[in-house]
């Protein structure tokens, strides 16, 4: 804590921000990252100068991001861009090298994990795993399934359910808590491509009905992006961001990716419910679209 | 007329049975037997210790487990060799060990054999109160961690995220299961511990559709094979702890036989 002068702790003492604080400036990668850069007062996680060091490895390099409410975000990279550190910076599960987060007060966070293999030995039917770790009515959970339509696994056996169901199941789960943000970390791993498409629509709707800020994570593309309203390209720290069309014609984006990619993603291209600004952030526009038609 | 020392036998069996059934469940559900089976096998060399240094063999074998099992956690944090390579190297490296510095230190007077496969008929009555006794309070301290530990088992991660202290919760595991160990090889030993835990699961695992109907039912089978096992023993004049584990893994063979077939 020896980096910030009284003016800039003044400057970042928002009183209903709860956040944890690192020396920026002791980030040991020798070279000037300017002037510290202020907290998103109006996301719901903002986190500045994110910085992660294996042994000599940088993991991930000063990234920025924000968070939204009824915003979703996109993050794409390659395999070992460090998407999966981010997410677990985010959700506060590893510690940074450097870089602070700054969440909203009471921030909930649904998370939806990667891998989800659960071993066979163990029995468990869907509406127990739904309800571990907190008691909730079996008439609640039930309309949580109905909800991600994943209504029919009530009673089933978690092992016993496809990939596809899974997911829902497991988005079901991440939504029993209430959250503010749902963060999905490559949701469609074992998803038929319509399934996909199907899920993607799914997560519009349940932020245009609940109004929660999303994350998704990715490393395939094109229905991802079109269904986002902000995309990060990260590739150990933030290549390129925007909205997705921005993204999908930048230099380091088809570099990374391949002009191919960038080429195939105006196919997936969807009808846009809303604005966005300079910066990428959404602009209520006063049109209703049915979720069904954004894709 | 049923014999004092069968009666003994029996009602150690028994409450081994139930104590085991919860911890091999988070066993198998984590895929730690090969974790359980090499602390359990490394506790020879804490009888070894107990003997040097004139412990309680009891007190030693739960220090030593202990040890091994935080010795493992920190070894399989590297990523040059994996986990299952490091079990090996522990396991047969600890057992060798242990059987050398036993057999050194106690000379022909201490039954090895009696380390290594348990010696279920001579059970004292002060055993009896070591295994009801710990076993109280590793079913306490099991029911305390159980919903921590299923959120574990389905998803470590998801637990963590969601607010569940992941490493406490296995910590905390990890201790009982050496308190179960140590008195589990009164009864069958430190190569046969482990067998008490997973092998009830595996044959409980086919007909129970709930976590918790998997360790009643596992613990039905430990108890069951008990009894059929020391009935074996003392007919046929067979070891007492391999009889019983031998009918344990009569009875999951079984099972798993019928739930192919359905």
């Amino acid at each position: 804590m020896t980096g910030a002068s009284p003016a800039e702790a003044e400057d970042h003492a928002h009183a209903h921000y709860a956040r944890h604080q690192h020396d920026h400036e002791s980030c040991g990668c020798g070279h000037d990252h300017g002037p510290k850069k202020e907290f998103d007062t109006s996301a719901l996680i903002s986190a500045r100068g994110l910085t992660m060091m294996r042994g000599d490895r940088t993991v991930l390099d000063h990234v920025d991001v924000d968070i939204h409410p009824r915003e979703i975000v996109t993050l794409i990279g390659p395999n070992g861009s460090g998407k999966t550190t981010l997410v677990r910076a985010l959700l506060g599960l590893e510690d940074m090298t450097g870089g602070e987060i700054s969440r909203m007060e009471d921030l909930r966070i649904g998370y939806v994990p990667q891998r989800f293999d659960v071993d066979r030995t163990l029995p468990m039917t869907v509406s127990r795993f739904l309800s571990l770790g907190h008691k909730a009515p079996r008439e609640n959970l039930r309309a949580l399934l109905a909800e991600v339509g994943a209504e029919r696994c009530f009673n089933q056996q978690l092992s016993e359910i496809s990939g596809g169901e899974l997911q829902r199941v497991l988005l079901a789960r991440a939504l029993a808590a209430k959250p503010d943000l749902l963060v999905l970390d490559e949701p469609v791993r074992g998803v038929d491509y319509t399934g996909e498409a199907d899920l993607y629509a799914l997560i519009g709707q349940l932020r245009d009905q609940r109004g929660i800020g999303v994350l998704l994570v990715s490393h395939d593309l094109h229905v991802v992006m079109a269904a986002s309203d902000r995309v990060l390209c990260l590739n150990r720290h933030i290549c390129c961001s925007g909205v997705p069309e921005t993204v999908a014609q930048h230099p380091e984006y088809m570099r990374l990716f391949g002009v191919e990619a960038a080429r195939a993603f105006g196919v997936y291209r969807h009808h846009h419910d809303h604005a966005h600004g300079l910066d990428g952030r959404e602009l209520p526009v006063p049109t209703s679209a049915s979720p069904a038609e954004t894709l | 007329m049923i014999e004092p020392f069968l009666l003994r036998a029996l009602a150690a069996g028994v409450g081994l049975a139930i104590i085991a059934a919860p911890l091999g469940a988070v066993l198998v559900w984590n895929r730690m037997a090969y974790f359980g089976e090499t602390v359990a096998q490394a506790s020879l060399v804490g009888v070894a210790l107990g003997l040097l240094l004139n412990l309680d063999v009891t007190v030693s074998v739960i220090v030593t487990t202990l040890a091994v099992a935080a010795l493992l956690i920190v070894l399989g944090r590297q990523k040059l060799v994996p986990l299952d390579a490091i079990l090996g190297l522990t396991h047969h490296g600890t057992l060798a060990l242990g059987v050398i510095a036993t057999t050194l230190l106690a000379g022909p007077s201490v039954d090895l054999m009696g380390y290594l496969f348990g010696d279920v008929f001579a059970v004292t009555d002060s055993d009896l109160w070591l295994i009801y006794g710990g076993g109280a309070v590793v079913l306490a301290v099991m029911a305390w961690l159980w919903q921590p530990l299923l959120r574990v088992a389905v998803h470590e991660e998801l637990a963590s995220a969601e607010g569940v202290p992941s490493r406490w919760v296995r910590a905390g595991f990890i201790i009982v299961l050496a308190l179960t160990i140590a008195i589990a090889m009164k009864i069958v030993g430190v190569l046969l511990a482990i067998a008490f835990l997973i092998v009830p699961i595996v044959a409980a695992r086919p007909f129970a559709s709930t976590p918790e109907g998997l360790v009643v039912t596992a613990g039905i089978v430990g108890a069951a094979s008990v009894a059929l096992g020391l009935t074996l023993s003392a007919n046929a004049d067979a070891p007492g702890g391999p009889s019983i584990v031998l009918c344990m893994a009569l009875i999951a063979g079984l099972s798993l036989a019928i739930s192919a077939r359905r």
